[in-house]
């Protein structure tokens, strides 16, 4: 078979293969580091990021669901300086694209994180508008076109770096908010977040996470993010990194012939830690058997009836 | 280091009707990875579960051709029940080691206390400081009780008790625990395993008798490895830690018992 370029451009920003690690499931890369080279992988989306460090929910945050995991981890994390004083350096020892996650409580907190990360040097900026755990921000701004739009305004006067905006699915209407981000200035978008679900233990009567509700990841929502990508790669004009429920090269393939440009792999992760890696080497067999000189070839394919 | 090893399962023994002890060859975990008892593998059960099952190690030990880890686990749910199933010769996907294991020497006098399914990674410790453990085993009911041959065999004392008094004495582990810290407080260790209003329990009586209090926590894990944080515990400080990076051994000092 042909060597097959696997390489993409993201909102300018050249990854050597489509594939990256999706936020909150990869940590900033130094336990799967363990396992193998992260030169490996296309690009991270780091661990998702405050201004200040936060301890996240209380246990259980975990709940498994038929091909889903429910999750209410609550963006748990060492806050913006802790990452640049002591993960950035780490990471930037290899060679990928360092893409930091960020969620703030307000419009402000968001321009200040995209200075200092601007200014640390990371690739590009993911504005999490999204997060399903949080009661302040997160998905409030997620699920209204003029919050985003104002949030995404914010982060792209405070970043010298690219900005993609990391879109909910728990909204009637996703193109509503993907017109309303790219009008805002967004040089990409990300999707989707995890689909607000719940699980209950029929003997006690509660649920199992301690927060009643979670986000779903996990293959039971590939269908809902391959639907998404293509809806909102039809209304806007950016370029989009696609994920949810990715496991193999196949559901890679699907995001990007939907409309994504790259993909993030997550919750796969936890069950293979090689789960990127195989999903890029999948991709590449794909566009091989294909016939295409370039896995970029794949975005935006799709033949709809 | 962790690793992804294929391991082939060797032995498989039903202990009681939940409880399944599998000895499994681990490759060289134990000579290059120094994969302990207490630490625990993160197993892949079947197709269908996206989660592994993290389990812990009971016993392990360098071995030719391959080093052997033993585990001990209980048909709780569809993933050790996929388990169960198992057979010798059958292969199981491992991540590991995992896990910090408890902190300890071979010259300390442990005094042990296992509640049911916490019982198994206690063994591997008193194996480590040979016969010069007790050990205190609590289970719900005599058809409960597991490895307890086992531990006589490596302990210096051995004290049963159960929830309905079917088997030894009467009542919880931390009864029995008390009575012994009564008679001789010169043990350099407790390490408890168990469910957590039991470790709260034994945490208690072991700081009145100020004898240092390890235990090893449960909580619902994702990765195994550290990166989603899932599995968090919350600590004396407010803080979060997590029971797959940080565990699941903790010192029971800095463990909140109060949520």
């Amino acid at each position: 078979m042909s060597k097959v370029d696997l390489s993409v451009n993201l909102a300018g920003v050249r990854m050597k293969n489509p594939v990256v690690v999706a936020s909150g499931t990869f940590g900033f890369g130094r336990e799967y580091g363990q396992f193998y080279n992260l030169d490996e992988l296309g690009g991270i989306c780091c661990k998702g990021l405050t201004l200040h460090r936060r301890e996240g929910n209380p246990p259980p945050r975990i709940a498994e669901t038929p091909m889903g995991i429910l999750n209410s981890v609550g963006l748990q994390n060492p806050g913006v300086d802790a990452f640049i004083e002591h993960e950035l350096p780490e990471l930037k020892k290899h060679d990928l694209a360092i893409i930091a996650n960020i969620s703030g409580n307000t419009p402000e907190e968001y321009g200040i994180m995209c200075e200092k990360l601007s200014a640390a040097g990371v690739d590009m900026i993911e504005v999490n508008i999204s997060c399903p755990n949080v009661k302040a921000g997160g998905l409030a701004y997620g699920t209204k076109p003029e919050l985003a739009a104002e949030v995404t305004k914010m982060a792209k006067t405070h970043s010298t770096v690219p900005v993609m905006v990391k879109l909910s699915p728990n909204v009637t209407d996703i193109t509503e908010i993907a017109r309303a981000v790219a009008d805002a200035g967004a040089d990409a978008l990300s999707l989707i977040n995890t689909l607000r679900g719940m699980r209950i233990d029929i003997n006690t009567r509660r649920p199992i996470l301690k927060m009643n509700t979670g986000g779903l990841s996990g293959p039971a929502v590939l269908p809902v993010a391959v639907r998404m990508v293509w809806e909102v790669a039809c209304a806007v004009d950016l370029p989009i990194l696609g994920m949810g429920g990715v496991a193999k090269g196949e559901d890679a393939a699907q995001l990007m012939l939907a409309g994504a440009s790259a993909v993030a792999v997550g919750t796969a992760c936890f069950a293979d830690p090689y789960a990127p890696i195989k999903v890029r080497d999948g991709l590449g067999d794909i566009a091989s058997a294909q016939g295409l000189d370039k896995v970029s070839d794949l975005t935006g394919g799709v033949l709809p009836w | 280091m962790p690793i992804e090893q294929i391991c082939t399962i060797v032995e498989a023994v039903k202990l009681n009707q939940y409880a399944y002890s599998f000895t499994l060859a681990v490759g060289d975990m134990v000579k290059k990875g120094g994969l302990k008892a207490g630490q625990f593998l993160h197993i892949a059960c079947g197709e269908g579960l996206l989660l592994r099952r993290p389990i812990s190690v009971c016993v392990c030990g360098e071995d030719e051709p391959e080093d052997t880890a033993r585990i001990v686990f209980e048909v709780r749910g569809e993933g050790t029940r996929w388990l169960a199933q198992r057979q010798v010769g059958d292969k199981l996907n491992v991540l590991g080691p995992l896990g910090n294991g408890f902190s300890i020497t071979p010259d300390d006098r442990l005094l042990l206390v296992g509640g049911g399914i916490g019982v198994p990674p206690l063994l591997g410790q008193a194996v480590y400081t040979a016969k010069k453990a007790a050990a205190v085993l609590g289970f719900r009911s005599a058809d409960r009780a597991m490895l307890v041959e086992d531990y006589r065999e490596c302990c210096e004392a051995v004290y049963l008790c159960s929830d309905d008094g079917s088997l030894g004495r009467h009542g919880f582990v931390d009864a029995q625990l008390k009575d012994i810290l009564e008679q001789d407080k010169d043990f350099t260790a407790v390490l408890a395993c168990g469910p957590k209003p039991m470790l709260k329990n034994v945490a208690r009586v072991a700081a009145e008798y100020g004898v240092p209090c390890q235990v090893s926590l449960e909580e619902r894990m994702a990765c195994g490895v550290g990166a989603c944080l899932g599995c968090a515990v919350q600590m004396a400080d407010g803080s979060m830690k997590h029971v797959c990076k940080d565990g699941p051994v903790f010192d029971a000092k800095e463990v909140d018992w109060n949520v």
